[in-house]
């Protein structure tokens, strides 16, 4: 016995009405390969050109290990900074009233509006030995321009409207229902934010905290100005990759290009994640 | 700081709540007041002190110093770099995301989630990055370096590696803002108008672009802002020739970095100005956005009944 065998793909082809699709997926495609896809794959071919050993060497570096270090962690502090004060922000703008909010509402998102050069360098003039900040903090001690210090503020300023923005669509969505049951039920209004609120934010709020710290790794602008950029004290990963280039050290620069890529994308991948459960949360809660 | 807060919920009436909140579910006041207080100081801190200093800053000699740094040659053809470079990028931009958005909105095929991750790539990539596979490229090392050279054509240290690698990191932008916008709305006026006998073209031009006109401008808005803005990925590729490949942001640079902190200013508050105008224009974007949303409901629930 024969089983015929189905005539192909063209049948399977769901038939399409609106014309357009191979023009516009063509460009599309097209578009993407030319400007991300063989550009960002040159770094790879050129790391290829490496002995595994060089590659490691020139990626484990005591220098380029310090600038991880100061990279990850200041991104790390700044994106639990945000998680606090932005979670505080994005509550405060979704269930109070007050003068002023609508300006607020619409200046969360400075930071991404504002070019990072000029973030920077007004970060720097503030915390500096004169500045309006930074004369106060110079008697306790502290010093924040052309030190790490300074680069946790610059971080955490670029890093500000992820939170606010991925948590505050979720609390407007959140059902005020579940919080009044609760209330009647007897809980208090601290246990009704630890067991219902907190719980529904909690998948938003993880998402924004790898939004915030997936942009500080890779930050550049804003960093090298208030950073004083010193070799193995306050000199972040991104900046170190351009004093290989300037040193025309192509192949250190794109080795460790490589590193932040990976860690990049794997991030990319988290986030995407994170979303994804976001929504079915979301979804969920509705039905 | 001491703001008057009232009790009740701050998202939109449209939304079908009621416009009180019960005491129940409501923090007692001294908690709303600390909490208000908190979100003030840290957006007072990092917000609004840094955008008034770049102002005062940039003013603080006085006005006629402050105009004479902007018409500064060096800084005027900085200017006009900057608008030229935004002005070749967000026109391409713009049309690659019309045309994702067309192909992921109205259509399905295999690997639609693998397409849309990729568009997203180059906004997980750090600009020093972005601006190095230009170098990898095109520098006199890079792959198409030599050939480059035989030919004369220079793109590396001069404006279309400004103009490549500003494409590179506003890529995404317009796509980003019309996917989801097209995917709601759906493309049954679209066939509709297919079946009355409109063309593909004219369906598009009549039909899809006036649905889809305040999504787009957003997209181009955010788009314009990151192109004229650019500094990491710009500063790689750019050589940084005074008066010929610096952009703004690299002027800003610098002028700093050459401790004339009032030029930097003045330049900087340009870019300042630019950001507040973005963030302004997107807040009536939203709200129009916004307006259109809940008109389409109502439609749908009359349509229902």
């Amino acid at each position: 016995m024969t089983v015929p065998i189905a005539l192909p793909v063209v049948n399977k082809a769901p038939f399409r009405v609106l014309p357009g699709f191979r023009l516009s997926l063509g460009f599309t495609l097209f578009y993407l390969t030319l400007i991300v896809l063989i550009p960002l794959s040159a770094v790879f071919l050129k790391t290829f050109t490496m002995t595994w050993d060089a590659f490691v060497s020139a990626v484990t570096s005591p220098r380029v290990m310090a600038s991880y270090r100061l990279t990850f962690g200041a991104s790390l502090l700044a994106a639990l900074l945000n998680v606090i004060f932005g979670g505080i922000v994005a509550w405060v703008l979704v269930r109070y009233k007050f003068p002023g909010k609508r300006i607020i509402d619409a200046l969360v998102d400075l930071p991404f509006a504002l070019p990072t050069a000029v973030a920077g360098i007004a970060l720097t003039t503030l915390y500096s030995q004169n500045g309006w900040i930074g004369r106060y903090l110079e008697p306790l001690g502290i010093k924040v321009a052309f030190t790490p210090l300074g680069v946790l503020v610059a971080l955490t300023f670029i890093g500000l409207p992820f939170v606010v923005r991925t948590v505050q669509p979720v609390l407007e969505d959140a059902e005020r229902e579940l919080e009044e049951a609760a209330a009647s039920l007897g809980a208090s209004r601290l246990q009704t934010f630890a067991r219902v609120i907190f719980p529904t934010v909690f998948p938003a709020l993880l998402t924004g905290f790898a939004l915030a710290f997936a942009r500080a790794t890779g930050e550049y602008g804003s960093v090298v100005f208030i950073a004083g950029n010193m070799p193995m004290v306050s000199e972040i990963t991104p900046l170190f990759i351009i004093t290989k280039l300037e040193q025309y050290d192509y192949t250190g620069a794109t080795a460790i290009a490589v590193v932040m890529l990976i860690v990049s994308f794997a991030l990319l991948l988290t986030i995407n994640l994170l979303q994804a459960w976001v929504r079915k949360r979301g979804q969920a809660e509705k039905v | 700081m001491s703001a008057v807060i009232t009790p009740g919920i701050a998202t939109t009436p449209m939304r079908g709540e009621p416009a009180y909140a019960p005491a129940a579910t409501l923090e007692p006041l001294w908690v709303r007041i600390v909490l208000v207080g908190i979100a003030f100081a840290f957006l007072t801190l990092f917000l609004f002190v840094p955008l008034v200093a770049v102002f005062y800053e940039g003013l603080k000699k006085g006005w006629d110093v402050y105009v004479d740094s902007i018409i500064e040659p060096d800084a005027w053809s900085a200017i006009k770099l900057t608008l030229m470079t935004a002005a070749i990028a967000v026109p391409l931009n713009l049309v690659f995301g019309v045309a994702a958005a067309w192909s992921i909105a109205k259509f399905e095929f295999r690997g639609k989630n693998i397409l849309l991750t990729l568009i997203d790539l180059p906004f997980s990539v750090s600009p020093v990055i972005s601006g190095l596979i230009y170098v990898l490229l095109f520098g006199l090392q890079g792959y198409f370096g030599p050939w480059l050279r035989e030919h004369d054509i220079k793109i590396l240290f001069a404006v279309p590696g400004i103009v490549l690698a500003t494409v590179f990191v506003t890529f995404p932008f317009v796509a980003r803002e019309l996917i989801p916008l097209m995917q709601s709305q759906g493309s049954e006026e679209e066939e509709a108008a297919l079946v009355l006998g409109a063309s593909g073209w004219k369906t598009f031009w009549h039909v899809t672009l006036p649905n889809i006109k305040w999504g787009l401008l957003y997209g181009v808005i955010l788009c314009n802002a990151r192109a004229m803005g650019e500094f990491g990925a710009v500063s790689v590729v750019s050589g940084h020739i005074r008066g010929e490949t610096n952009t703004i942001p690299l002027q800003v640079e610098i002028l700093y970095n050459e401790f004339n902190v009032v030029g930097a200013f003045a330049v900087a508050s340009l870019l300042a100005f630019l950001a507040l105008a973005t963030l302004a224009i997107k807040s009536f974007i939203e709200w129009r956005l916004h307006k259109q949303l809940t008109a389409h409901t109502a439609l749908a629930a009359a349509d229902q009944e």
